[in-house]
């Protein structure tokens, strides 16, 4: 499922990476712990959260992330835009609250880190 | 010097870019016959400034908005694009290089030229100032991205040609305690540095993380620290140091789920005492010593030929 999809079936807005929209996103986790991201999430998969801070975005450099998408609809700041945007991540906003947003894309056949089989 | 370098690059590119390859080709002409009435309806519709008049196959002149707001402002009766059109088209070949579009829009302030092709004079497509401009912000972003590639391989060699029985290189990063803006940017430096060195990319993620977790101990709970990073093709070296309170019981730290973090730092997504677990997952070896009003060094190990360990981080 590519990042257009994702934005369609949760109804997200793009903030950064409208050019990245083809990028094809290989499974799904959602955590407001970064700690946690960093140890238990896969490289290229999507991260759904309910922070905003410019942290989350170092995670996602650190972790190879493919993108993140913030959750029951917050906009990050300046500082995180910014980030995001030197470091080439995708950044999303979705109004729908995270348990929502986790269980529509593993409807739509989104996998988690942990059920991920290369 | 990097506005230097900028400049001397864009001047580089528009000699070496053709105007073919940036023309919009996607065409909207117009017929001469096409009453001035109807002018303004198909630029709005196409959200345009300007079009060629094109006979047949055969293009006769070139009509834009200017030319529209004249005809309105003299209040004349409805009548024929070919009246009002510039008949003296100024054309460019689809082969020649950029800067010669430059040049005529210099000197002449047209806002747009007809490209055709030098063989048969067949209309190919137009070029507007904004089509520049957008064909060289592209052509920048492309070789930003190869830049990086030359770097990479730049590095590699860079390796190869020491003569050394031994080669070791060593890189220091400082970390400002407290300051949570900007923890990270030691990590994500280091990461782009071991990046260019060629390090295949599960190792340079370990490393990443390890020291990520360990800047952000650093930032939370000191005033702030060292990384040192030993680079050695079998293996890399971390040693994060800090003068800070120190550690009173390191087993119980190293507990996962075990944290002191106050608030703050809990509401930003830290300090849930997974850090040092997550660095001892990433490290092939790691030890912590800590001097309680003194400071802590802690050491990680992590080895280049262990792959299978990084599967799991």
């Amino acid at each position: 499922m590519n990042l257009a999809e994702i934005a369609k079936i949760l109804e997200a807005e793009v903030i950064v990476g409208g050019d990245l929209l083809n990028e094809e996103i290989k499974m799904g986790c959602g955590s407001d712990l970064m700690s946690d991201v960093l140890s238990f999430v896969k490289s290229e998969a999507l991260l759904l959260t309910g922070l905003i801070n410019p942290q989350v975005v170092r995670t996602a450099e650190m972790a190879d992330l493919a993108a993140i998408c913030f959750v029951r609809g917050k906009k990050p700041g300046q500082e995180t835009i910014r980030l995001a945007r030197t470091k080439n991540i995708p950044l999303l906003t979705t109004p729908l609250p995270m348990f929502e947003s986790c269980g529509r894309l593993w409807q739509e056949g989104l996998v988690g880190c942990s059920e991920y089989k290369k | 010097m990097v506005s230097d370098y900028r400049i001397s690059k864009v001047q580089e590119l528009i000699y070496e870019i053709g105007v073919g390859e940036i023309m919009q080709t996607d065409l909207v002409t117009v017929d001469p016959r096409t009453p001035m009435s109807q002018l303004r309806a198909i630029l709005r519709e196409k959200r345009i400034s300007g079009t060629p008049v094109v006979d047949g196959d055969k293009l006769v002149g070139i009509i834009s908005i200017e030319d529209f707001i004249r005809w309105l402002a003299d209040r004349e009766e409805d009548c024929q694009i070919a009246e009002k059109m510039s008949k003296n088209v100024c054309t460019i070949y689809a082969d020649e290089p950029l800067t010669q579009a430059v040049n005529i829009f210099q000197r002449f302030g047209y806002g747009r030229l007809a490209v055709v092709n030098r063989e048969d004079k067949k209309l190919l497509g137009i070029i507007t100032k904004g089509d520049i401009v957008r064909g060289l912000l592209k052509k920048l972003e492309i070789d930003h991205v190869a830049e990086e590639e030359v770097y990479r391989h730049r590095v590699k060699h860079f390796f190869d040609d020491i003569l050394a029985d031994k080669v070791v290189l060593l890189f220091q990063y400082d970390v400002v305690g407290h300051d949570f803006a900007r923890a990270g940017e030691g990590a994500s430096r280091l990461k782009a540095t071991l990046r260019r060195l060629g390090l295949a990319p599960q190792i340079v993620r370990r490393v990443a993380i390890a020291t990520y977790e360990a800047e952000m101990n650093v930032v939370i709970y000191t005033d702030g620290g060292k990384m040192r990073v030993r680079v050695e093709p079998h293996e890399i070296f971390l040693v994060v140091k800090d003068s800070g309170p120190g550690i009173p019981d390191i087993e119980k730290a190293m507990q996962p789920g075990y944290s002191t973090a106050p608030e703050w730092v809990r509401e930003l997504g830290f300090g849930a005492g997974m850090g040092l677990c997550n660095i001892s997952r990433c490290a092939t070896k790691m030890d912590l010593k800590s001097t309680v009003g003194k400071g802590t060094q802690l050491n990680i190990r992590i080895s280049i030929d262990n792959e299978a360990k990084s599967e799991n981080s």
